[in-house]
């Protein structure tokens, strides 16, 4: 159970975390030691990739690793917080966003999990999203 | 309250020094700490002799990154002819040499020394805005950078999430860009020394020299509103949230307290000293307060044996506007939710109830990170002790200052109180 996995599984499509067989808390990413009652017994725990938005950003001003993938100030990209319906916070891009009219972007908006791969390499891998949750996928 | 904590040793503070904080293409490490070495020396009243300096405590966050060369602990004490006495280097992200203090404080407590040297020094400016923000992103957590969250994205963050909470804008965060912005220019030290009133005229009258169409700017957040001038930088961060790239270093004098008199009648006691450690934004409790904030606050405060309200001035991170009002919240000096507003009403100016950031804060002092712990330290040296000239505090019997520093998205965060007797 570490980052390195996690990250396999977000390759594969999966939102992993882990659950304290202890005390039963939910953590993602993993943690191989629970925050709360300090437990080392954890087991995997498959998150459904559904929550709200707890806090975004448009970054206009890029690091080179998002310079590569072609934005800038005249194509920010958006990213954020997003609280899992299981409870666990994540970070991650939000994607399919006006992030050039940042004020139509509202706390709360309800957000499904996407997976961007971006190639094989370790340090390319996939990259962890989420969109606003399609019309037609609500039920 | 109940002393939970104390020091074995009484410790105090008879000296400190900083250079001018600033992007200098022809100063180093080296020159800018021996510049604030000797401004040290100069402040101690009945004076120091160096040969009786036990040990030298250095923050530094990552020149390694920054200028490709490690190890400042030695290369300094090299520098300023303490070998060979022992030198450690600090790190704590933005919080470097606030730890270097610590440290340096319980060195003396433990009885182990009696004249310590604590200090901090970055040399950011060599490098591109892109590498330097890589290099500060080497202190986010790593899903975060993962996320291709910035720093100044990270507060952004933030501030949507506080905005969300209590109801607060973009509009209420200028009140801090404004407030630094007219502290700054009476701090000969600090890298922008211009308020937005003054920075508005300047572009005014360019524009007319020029020929150019003259702005049409009503009032300061008017022209805080102007894109042109203030960019985006990380939606709602804009040019003017972020504190800049500098260059620069702080340092001061810690003793045993009872061989305090030997230095100067005017010593300040470290009556408060507390740390805390905090999660990134992934695990954070919430994402409207630091939780190591509030856990740096709580210890100094016990071991202090006072409370928020017997505060008189402070130094606070304000790495961006946003950081700002959550720590005036986070310390206790507002109520959370409230920080926007005290700002907003002036309670946080030079002359209002609780002066915050009189300095300049990071915003216009600058913020060479490894520097500013001990840099919030020395503009509280100054204010205490009556010697912070034009920007001095009203408040007569000014007694009680403090200075909080953080590190990282939250990750160290420190609270330091002193106290002139």
């Amino acid at each position: 159970m570490s980052d390195y996995w996690f990250e396999q599984f977000l390759s594969e499509g999966k939102l992993m975390g882990s659950k304290c067989m202890e005390c039963g808390a939910l953590f993602a990413p993993p943690r191989r030691i629970c925050m709360k009652c300090h437990s080392d017994k954890m087991e995997w725990a498959e998150m459904k990739g559904m929550g709200s938005l707890a806090a975004f950003t448009c970054i206009h001003i890029a690091p080179p690793s998002m310079l590569e993938e072609g934005y800038d100030r005249n194509n920010p990209y958006c990213t954020g917080a997003i609280t899992l319906d299981e409870g666990p916070r994540v970070v991650a891009r939000i994607e399919e966003v006006d992030t050039l009219n940042p004020e139509s972007i509202a706390i709360g908006t309800r957000l499904e999990v996407k997976f961007l791969h971006q190639g094989t390499d370790r340090n390319l891998g996939t990259v962890l999203a989420f969109r606003p949750l399609q019309v037609a996928n609500a039920d | 309250m109940n002393r939970k904590r104390k020091l074995g040793r009484g410790v105090a503070m008879v000296g400190a020094g900083m250079s001018r904080f600033g992007m200098f293409e022809d100063k180093d490490s080296k020159d800018l700490f021996a510049t604030a070495f000797q401004e040290m020396i100069a402040s101690v009243d009945k004076g120091v002799d160096l040969n009786d300096i036990d040990a030298l405590y250095l923050g530094n966050f990552t020149n390694d990154f920054f200028v490709h060369q490690s190890h400042w602990g030695a290369i300094i004490a090299d520098t300023i002819g303490h070998v060979p006495k022992p030198a450690t280097r600090t790190e704590g992200a933005c919080a470097s040499s606030a730890i270097a203090f610590r440290e340096g404080v319980f060195a003396i407590a433990s009885g182990f020394y009696d004249i310590v040297l604590v200090g901090g020094v970055e040399d950011m400016s060599k490098r591109s805005t892109a590498d330097v923000a890589e290099g500060l992103a080497l202190a986010a957590v790593p899903y975060e950078r993962k996320s291709g969250f910035t720093f100044p994205g990270v507060f952004g963050a933030i501030a949507t999430a506080y905005f969300d909470r209590y109801g607060a804008s973009r509009e209420d965060l200028m009140n801090v860009t404004i407030k630094s912005h007219n502290n700054a220019p009476l701090n000969p030290r600090a890298q922008y020394r211009v308020s937005i009133a003054d920075i508005m005229a300047n572009k005014i009258e360019r524009a007319k020299s020029q020929g150019e169409p003259v702005p049409e700017w009503i009032g300061e957040k008017d022209f805080l509103r102007d894109p042109k001038v203030n960019p985006v930088v990380a939606w709602p961060m804009h040019l003017f949230d972020c504190c800049p790239i500098s260059d620069g270093a702080s340092c001061i004098l810690l003793v045993g307290e009872e061989i305090a008199k030997n230095f100067t009648d005017d010593p300040l006691h470290v009556v408060g000293i507390g740390q805390g450690s905090g999660r990134g934004l992934h695990a954070a409790d919430d994402l409207t307060y630091f939780e190591a904030t509030r856990y740096a606050a709580r210890e100094a405060y016990e071991m202090a044996g006072i409370g928020p309200e017997d505060i008189q001035c402070a130094e606070v991170h304000d790495c961006f506007s946003v950081a700002e009002i959550l720590h005036i919240e986070d310390l206790g000096f507002f109520k959370p939710g409230e920080g926007y507003k005290a700002v907003e009403d002036g309670a946080t100016r030079l002359d209002g109830p609780m002066p915050i950031n009189t300095s300049g804060g990071l915003k216009c002092k600058g913020h060479p990170v490894g520097a500013t712990g001990t840099a919030q330290l020395f503009e509280i040296w100054e204010q205490l002790r009556h010697k912070a000239g034009k920007r001095q505090v009203p408040i007569k019997d000014l007694r009680i200052g403090a200075a909080h520093n953080l590190g990282g998205t939250g990750g160290t965060c420190t609270f330091t109180i002193l106290e002139r007797r």
